[in-house]
């Protein structure tokens, strides 16, 4: 009997890697997902006014953590202004940037966010988790943080993960 | 086996999957200088445990990436703002999970992890320990039995101490 | 021409490892003695087939041959001659093609040096390295061939990986991979061993040199993979317990289990079943390495490229010769019964506990490399385990190793008596605790209990070793009758042992002791570190065959006197644009004086950072000692005389069939 045991581990082990093989180890779940959106106290791009976390609430909105010299964000971009044309509200905050930057950027590129924020230190970054832009987090209406698309945003992602989130919301 | 940061290398190959860096322009300066011996001590430990997220497999200490140099000035600014290890420890798991921490507490999830080598310490001993016991009751001395012809036997003899 | 002409060579060896598979087992199934011996011929030509192959993807490096797709990929015209070769294995498909050289040379050599043993078990034993061999070829050629072609034909390649521009990378992956795939011969000895269901001390003394050759190959692998780490990645670091790294290190923990469970069951006919499943399990990790490392199921620094198909392929092939050499052991393993007795107090007893040490280590290594996995299929999280965990387990776990071993020294067969172990060893005891004491005082200007502890298992180990090795010659007439008779195994034995010693101290030292700083120095400017001051010279470009270069020049002082200059480089490699650290070392025995050119600042000043390491060289001295003991113990004339004196058995017929 005991000459079986190996056998028996070794089909244990087999399985586990299998389930193993269809996991990205890479892929790291935020722990704010569930919690209310992290305190910020910012200035805005082109505009007088700070902007903090209770400027967040009320409605559903996407947060966009982008910036200028991100490959990524470029790669997401068109969908984003899609999203922003489609009347979704999308905040951006401009992470480790530079005003001038971000300005010609948007100019560029097209602008899809309702308000930039500029987090230049990255201390918001750092207190959402950020640990490479793009990310996005999806806020709903009580701030709190149901979802963070990490890496660009997808067509995928918006229509099996975040719309039915959003919708959820509304009804 | 390959090389270190060899996926960061195809990852800066290919910036468009990649999550993104800060170009390093202006690497912070990080010479503790502020910290009394104790508190270097307690920096250099924490930034060993903790992991690089952007990297491969690096901890904090090891990497260069921007992402790192934050989280070292972060590590630096709160020992000496004096709060305790444990206190960075959470401040890190709350943005970034338990993933950050090489060293995992022990919790639910990792229970096994801790103990399960020490267990199976104890029970291979105790196995080990069974085999030799139970067969000394019935040992009757036998000779290194082996089915060999005698020339072997003398080869075997010839480095016995 | 010539790539096809390779690819053509491999699709011929697979036929060939068909047939090194199904005819000797025909032959053993059916007693057909012409059958059986159709492997010898079989795995001579596979390995020609095989070699001839792997000269091609060579050519085509050598000769810039961009039109092949691993070629471009991994090489530059401006790449020099010896990174040409050397990047045959610097990728996936062609380290594979690097893999099954070694195999079929492994086979080619068991063809060769088995000639004298029973013919059923030759034959078995090579039924089954063909079969390993089916599933490697047939790996590569299904999903990794080297030789693939593309169009249009690039202008130039896209240059090796600068990481393995260095020449420890050189041999570090062949040492290794002779180490892992060298367990594939133990591993076909096991399964030799269930089907005949003959497993004698003959068995074992065919099966420890072989063993002991892959152990040191891969003893050497990992040394020069962790030496090649401290110099190449520029944060002074020799071995982090990454993935990767561990399941280079699991299969070395059960191969020394193996090593030392092999001599039970030779010179005492115990631990039968033990030793062969301890064989099954090497070879096994061995495969399961291969599987982490191309799979990407774990997130490893040194990760191949990753390719889920890959990953598919390995775990069936896993599933398929593990799966059956584990049933096989359900099966046939009962049968082997052991002969004799297993006093506690003796050196089998002690050998004993030593396998149970040696296993549980690797035990908890593997538990930690793949706990994230296992956690995270269970959907409970996501975790990481880093050398935090794996320090504060694995020392327990082998300290006490280090005590049995000292101990089993002194300790003869069958049994001993505890009064007269102690009395032998008291003298290298008492020795042992002064120099915990004295040493690290002169060493590291310091002492610690965790230090203490260290220096005391080292010494322990190295005095020991030599107490025992002194008894051995003392016996003798004259110093020189006494050294020439001790056999070569003894002597291997006893250096693997002092390698342990030498390196344990080293690891003492240099992990609790070591010193590091980071510092901005303009150039002129200066910094202290462990009593040594380090001036920045400056920093001037300097221009490499295929790369672009920071050198910067730090002479290190110690009371005004200059003790060396260093060279610290920051490389740009030109066609891949990565930046490489080349970390520039004052090595001695002593300590290492260790710099690396951090980041440039704008105003021209540079972040450096700096290692006092004592004692660091004790760690690759320590695994060079290993190697060379493991060496010596290989090529012990006792195995080849046995060899001989297997002969007349198989001419008698007794034996075999």
């Amino acid at each position: 009997m005991r000459f079986l045991i190996p056998a028996a581990l070794l089909v244990v082990l087999l399985v586990f890697l299998g389930i193993g093989l269809t996991r990205d180890p890479r892929e790291v779940p935020s722990p704010l997902v569930g919690k209310p959106a992290p305190a910020f106290d910012l200035a805005l791009l082109g505009e007088p006014q700070r902007y903090t976390q209770d400027d967040l609430k009320g409605r559903p909105v996407l947060v966009n953590f982008w910036a200028s010299w991100c490959a990524g964000c470029r790669v997401e971009h068109p969908l984003l202004v899609k999203l922003a044309g489609e009347g979704v509200e999308i905040i951006g905050m401009d992470y480790k940037d530079t005003d001038e930057a971000a300005r010609q950027w948007l100019q560029r590129h097209g602008n899809p966010y309702r308000r930039v924020v500029l987090d230049a230190q990255g201390t918001a970054g750092l207190d959402w988790g950020v640990y490479g832009v793009p990310e996005t987090f999806v806020l709903d209406a009580n701030g709190t943080i149901v979802y963070k698309q990490i890496g660009p945003m997808t067509e995928q992602a918006w229509t099996e993960k975040i719309r039915p989130l959003l919708q959820g919301q509304k009804s | 086996m390959s090389p270190r940061h060899w996926a960061l290398t195809l990852l800066l190959a290919l910036p468009m999957l990649a999550a993104a860096q800060p170009p390093a322009e202006e690497p912070p300066l990080t010479v503790q200088a502020t910290l009394d011996a104790g508190q270097q001590e307690r920096y250099r430990r924490l930034i060993h445990e903790l992991r690089c997220l952007v990297c491969q497999n690096q901890t904090i200490a090891d990497s260069n990436a921007p992402l790192a140099q934050d989280l070292r000035s972060q590590v630096e600014r709160q020992i000496a703002e004096g709060r305790s290890d444990d206190d960075i420890r959470h401040y890190m798991t709350a943005r970034y999970g338990d993933f950050v921490l090489y060293k995992p507490p022990v919790q639910r999830n990792t229970v096994f992890l801790w103990v399960g080598p020490f267990l199976l310490l104890l029970g291979a001993l105790a196995i080990a320990l069974r085999q030799l016991l139970r067969r000394r009751d019935t040992a009757a001395i036998t000779p290194a039995a082996a089915p060999d012809p005698q020339a072997l036997q003398k080869l075997l003899d010839e480095d016995r101490p | 021409m010539i790539p096809e002409i390779g690819h053509f060579l491999l699709i011929v060896a697979l036929g060939v490892a068909v047939l090194q598979f199904l005819v000797p087992s025909w032959g053993v199934w059916k007693r057909d003695a012409r059958a059986m011996a159709v492997g010898q011929s079989a795995a001579q030509v596979q390995f020609a087939l095989v070699f001839l192959s792997y000269l091609c993807l060579t050519w085509a490096f050598v000769q810039k041959d961009f039109s092949v797709t691993y070629v471009a990929a991994n090489s530059h015209s401006d790449l020099p001659l010896i990174y040409r070769i050397s990047a045959v294995w610097g990728a996936h498909e062609g380290s594979l093609l690097l893999w099954m050289l070694m195999l079929s040379g492994w086979t080619g050599a068991v063809s060769v040096f088995n000639r004298r043993l029973p013919a059923d078990i030759t034959a078995t034993t090579l039924a089954v390295l063909g079969a390993i061999s089916i599933g490697f070829l047939s790996f590569m050629l299904l999903t990794s061939n080297p030789f693939d072609r593309h169009f249009p034909v690039p202008a130039d390649g896209k240059d090796l990986n600068p990481l393995l521009q260095d020449p420890g990378l050189i041999i570090h992956p062949p040492m290794l991979y002779m180490g892992y795939v060298g367990f594939s011969v133990a591993f076909a000895f096991a399964i030799a061993a269930l089907v005949s269901g003959r497993l004698d001390g003959a068995w074992a003394r065919w099966t420890r040199p072989w063993t002991t050759t892959a152990w040191l190959f891969l003893t050497m692998g990992i040394t020069l993979g962790s030496w090649w780490a401290y110099h190449e990645l520029g944060w002074g670091g020799w071995w982090f317990w990454d993935p990767v790294e561990n399941a280079s290190f699991m299969p070395w923990l059960v191969g020394t289990a193996l090593i030392h469970s092999l001599a039970v069951t030779e010179k005492r006919g115990l631990l039968k079943s033990w030793t062969v499943l301890l064989a099954i399990i090497a070879f096994s990790l061995s495969l399961l390495g291969t599987f982490l490392v191309r799979s990407g199921v774990l997130v490893s620094v040194h990760a191949f490229a990753t390719d889920p198909a890959r990953g598919v392929y390995i775990l069936g092939f896993l599933a398929v010769v593990l799966g059956s050499a584990f049933s096989l052991y359900a099966w046939r393993a009962p049968k082997l019964k052991s002969e004799g007795d297993l006093a506690f107090f003796s050196r089998e007893g002690l050998l004993l506990l030593n396998n149970v040490f040696l296993v549980v280590a690797a035990a908890a290594v593997f538990l930690g490399t793949l706990y994230p996995l296992f956690v995270d299929a269970l959907g409970m999280g996501k975790i990481s385990v880093g050398p935090p965990y794996f320090n504060a387990v694995f020392i327990p776990l082998t300290a006490p190793l280090a005590v049995v071993l000292g101990l089993g020294m002194a300790v003869g067969w069958k049994r001993a008596k505890f009064k007269e172990v102690v009395r032998q060893l008291r003298w290298p005891a008492a020795l042992a605790v002064v120099l915990a004491i004295v040493l690290p005082f002169l060493w590291v200007d310091g002492n610690s209990f965790a230090v203490f502890g260290g220096v005391l298992l080292g010494c322990w180990v190295l005095l020991t070793s030599v107490h025992d090795l002194w008894g051995r010659v003392r016996a003798k007439r004259s110093l020189l009758n006494g050294l020439s008779s001790v056999p070569r195994s003894v002597w291997g034995m006893t250096m693997a042992h002092i390698g342990l010693g030498v390196w344990v101290l080293g690891v003492a030292f240099v992990s609790l002791y070591s010193v590091e700083r980071d510092v901005r120095l303009a150039p002129g400017e200066s910094a202290e570190l462990h009593g040594y001051q380090y001036f920045l010279r400056g920093v001037e470009p300097v221009r490499g065959p295929n790369y672009d270069a920071d050198r910067g020049t730090v002479e290190v002082t110690r009371d005004g006197t200059s003790i060396t200059i260093l060279h610290p480089e920051k490389r740009l490699y030109r066609a891949q644009q990565s930046v490489m650290t080349e970390a520039a070392v004052d090595e001695s025995p002593i300590r290492d004086l260790y710099v690396a050119l951090g980041e440039p600042f704008d105003n021209g000043d540079w972040s450096l950072r700096m290692y006092y390491k004592p004692a660091m060289q004790l760690v690759w001295w320590g695994g060079f000692i290993m190697f060379f003991g493991g060496i010596l113990a290989a090529s012990d004339r006792r195995y080849r005389l046995a060899k001989l004196a297997q002969a007349p058995v198989e001419a008698d017929g007794k034996v075999s069939a």
